[in-house]
């Protein structure tokens, strides 16, 4: 049959209901008893431009069309399979696999379609991280945003530039003003006619939220938020007025910021400092706007402790902190990474911050964490995390290798132009081919390192992630 | 209730020396919940909460399971909120509840003995440390089930409290010896599972037991040996101890040492702190837990 093409699944759907439909007419006519030419000459008329009527060609081109109809049949099963296979495969993330082009070409298609620009990849790159991606920030991001109205509201613009450029960083600080920014785009939003709040809303949230997330990738806080915020817009009800329904949702997602970063920072604090007695040396790595205000508490109830602040480079956030604490008029030391196990055997207690906990049990925080974590250990020194409860996040990762955030590798080259010093200059990164610079944000400590974590649900050991989610998964 | 009518009554209930002394505690708290005569909720758990303090001052050994098992019972009697006018009727309900939670606490033991039974194999041999009631009775089962085993027991000094479980022992028929605290390394080599009890049960899964407990698990993790710990689900305590100087000075030494207060630098405590890692299974009335469960069982209790 000439119109069953294989190769065409919806044609060939037709081909086999056609046949199966002239099949069923024949056999009615046979049935009612024609006269067999009569018969033929139907069968003629059904089969178009055929070859003189002999009864011979008639039964090949039965069987032919019977088995034109089961292989019809037969691909349509295996497309399908085909699919659900597909869709039982894990979902990976397009930002977890910078090196498949085919992946990177659909991400790419969805972001012009948001109309979100997209950034450039850096010229080296570092094989082993070649799954992630390794941006270099010599242009702006927004350079090509024009003043026209485009999908994405000013001040997410501004916040992603914020990002970006690294005046806001810390994982409390970057969710706080997303909520801000956030709430400023639902005041400024008005719902266009003939749609409902709640889902164009949600479209109009997705390309700010890609937006922000090329600028920088998205830190487990933000995801939180984020999460909680599709929610709240999801059970909007669509009886309410608009207005009432943007009052809600500013509100909420203000409590959400005053709930779990403002009220918790206290909650934990109340705990973490019974753990602080007289006497203690207290290490903190970087700055972690919680330890700073858990130290403050502590110092404030009079108990007699100092702190040793350890930093690594590039960013040197160990001298905010420093400033913090010694503004309260806390004893401290400073030392810098390489110099942690030198200081080990002083100190008698860890207390760390967190930019995630993963549902293992393992900590996810600046990179540098996994290294204090394991020289206290190595020591007896009891190690303290601290962290918010919706800074839980479901994900599972044992090393810090799958799933990072690379920075740009010229943070850790020379910044001023003077020809000595021990850092690699510039030109000397740009013309060795063979030289490539690693600039890490992130690491994952193992659970056997940590002696407990503190949030505002109680002092709990690493292993109980899963509990705490399940119980939030009640709350919410 | 006073407070030396309650000392008094508790006093005579720790007589019995099969009884735990949680459950003494229990006890005497529904004595006292009975006995009360204030007019409001609040004035109740006001008074009930004071008789908890004259328990937790007592001079007893357990202090950690005192105090345990009194937040427990406090907590379930008054878990569920009451919006009867009649304070009769609640103060009713709140004995009927009380009395609900020493039933289920009296059965733990006999619950633990049935999931401890798998763990005593035919011909093993067993360590144990100092005088704990619940291994006693573990052990009472296993040799009534026709189980052939010996054990070691630590004197565990220093009340020498090994010899009378020794003792008790003796009178269920099952060969044991007693060995010094400091051969416990020495034999260790013969051991097949270490079987402790607990005064309580800390967050993390850790125990706090009598004094001699940590280095027994230390020795047993080093030469491979299991490390079981027998613990009733009303020793699980709210509190997350960092190392051993963490423990408060009221688990640690004897009201008594604490009233004179005399110097505890010099003073010895009574109990020491197991971390979790050295811990293989918790065989509880809730089940056998690892270490790690034990944080999930105790969010169920107390959220």
């Amino acid at each position: 049959m000439q119109s069953a093409d294989v190769g065409d699944p919806s044609k060939a759907n037709k081909a086999v209901k056609k046949s199966v439909k002239k099949e069923r007419r024949k056999e009615k006519i046979s049935n009612k008893g024609d006269s067999s030419k009569s018969q033929q000459q139907q069968s003629v008329q059904q089969f178009d431009g055929a070859v003189a009527p002999k009864s011979k060609a008639e039964l090949r081109a039965e069987r032919r069309a019977k088995q034109e109809a089961e292989r019809a049949a037969k691909t349509l099963k295996k497309e399908e399979q085909a699919k659900s296979n597909k869709a039982k495969g894990p979902q990976v993330s397009a930002n977890l696999q910078v090196d498949d082009p085919k992946v990177q070409k659909k991400a790419a298609k969805k972001l012009e379609k948001q109309q979100v620009p997209q950034r450039t990849e850096g010229h080296k790159k570092v094989t082993l991280f070649s799954h992630l991606h390794q941006y270099e920030r010599s242009v702006s991001i927004t350079k090509d945003i024009g003043f026209g109205s485009t999908g994405i509201h000013p001040a997410i613009i501004k916040l992603g530039l914020q990002y970006a450029e690294g005046i806001i960083t810390g994982s409390n600080a970057r969710c706080a003003a997303l909520m801000n920014a956030v709430c400023q785009l639902i005041a400024d939003y008005e719902t266009p006619p003939q749609k409902e709040l709640a889902r164009h809303l949600e479209s109009k949230l997705k390309p700010a939220i890609s937006f922000l997330n090329q600028c920088r990738p998205l830190s487990v806080s933000m995801g939180s938020a984020i999460k909680y915020m599709k929610i709240k817009i999801t059970k909007i009800p669509s009886d309410m007025s608009d207005d009432k329904a943007k009052q809600e949702l500013i509100s909420d997602l203000q409590a959400f910021v005053h709930v779990n970063i403002t009220l918790a920072k206290q909650a934990i604090s109340n705990s973490a400092c019974s753990k602080i007695s007289d006497g203690d040396v207290v290490m903190i790595y970087g700055s972690s706007s919680l330890i700073i205000h858990v130290l403050n508490a502590a110092f404030k109830t009079g108990r007699n402790f100092r702190v040793v602040v350890v930093d690594g480079r590039p960013k040197l956030s160990g001298i905010r902190a420093l400033r913090h604490l010694c503004r309260a008029g806390i004893k401290c030391s400073y030392v810098l990474i390489s110099a942690v196990s030198y200081i080990m055997p002083e100190v008698t207690k860890v207390f760390l911050g967190a930019h995630g906990l993963l549902s293992n049990g393992y900590v996810m925080g600046s990179v540098g964490t996994s290294l204090v974590s394991m020289a206290a250990k190595a020591r007896g020194v009891p190690v303290i995390v601290c962290c918010e409860a919706y800074k839980f996040c479901e994900r599972v990762q044992t090393d810090s290798f799958v799933n990072n955030e690379i920075g740009d590798p010229r943070d850790l080259l020379a910044t001023d132009g003077s020809s000595s010093g021990p850092l690699i200059k510039e030109d000397a990164y740009k013309n060795l081919d063979s030289l490539k610079v690693l600039h890490l944000t992130y690491d994952v400590t193992p659970p056997q390192y940590m002696a407990m974590v503190v949030t505002e649900l109680g002092m709990l050991p690493c292993t109980s992630v899963p509990v705490v989610l399940r119980v939030r998964s009640f709350d919410t | 209730m006073n407070d030396e009518e309650i000392a008094g009554y508790f006093e005579d209930k720790l007589k019995d020396d099969d009884l735990s002394s949680a459950i003494a505690a229990i006890e005497t708290l529904l004595e006292c919940l009975q006995r009360d005569a204030a007019e409001t909720l609040s004035g109740l758990i006001h008074n009930l909460k004071q008789a908890k303090e004259v328990l937790v001052t007592t001079d007893c050994l357990a202090t950690t399971s005192v105090s345990s098992g009194s937040d427990l019972f406090l907590r379930f009697i008054t878990l569920a909120s009451l919006e009867l006018d009649d304070f009769k009727e609640v103060k009713e309900i709140l004995i009927s509840r009380g009395k609900l939670f020493l039933q289920k606490v009296s059965t733990c033991r006999t619950k633990i003995t049935h999931l401890g039974m798998p763990f005593i194999k035919d011909g093993c041999v067993i360590l144990t440390h100092s005088y704990s009631r619940v291994v006693a009775c573990v052990l009472k089962c296993a040799a009534e089930s026709k189980k052939r085993f010996s054990v070691y027991v630590t004197e565990s000094c220093p009340d020498k409290s090994g010899n009378f479980m020794a003792q008790l022992l003796q009178e269920y028929d099952i060969p044991v010896t007693v060995i010094l605290d400091a051969a416990s390394g020495y034999i260790l080599d013969k051991v097949d599972v270490v079987l402790i009890g607990a005064e309580g049960v800390v967050e993390n899964g850790g125990i706090i037991n009598k004094i001699g407990s940590y280095q027994l698990a230390l020795c047993a993790n080093a030469l491979n040996k299991p490390v079981y710990v027998l613990a009733e689900s009303f020793k699980f305590v709210r509190f997350f101890p960092l190392n051993q100087q963490d423990l408060p000075n009221q688990f640690k030494y004897r009201a008594s040492t604490l009233k004179k207060g005399a110097n505890l630098s010099i003073e010895h405590p009574s109990v020491d702190y197991t971390p979790p890692s050295l811990i293989s299974l918790l065989i509880t009335d809730l089940g056998v837990l690892t270490p790690s469960a034990v944080s999930d069982e105790l969010i169920k209790l107390y959220l």
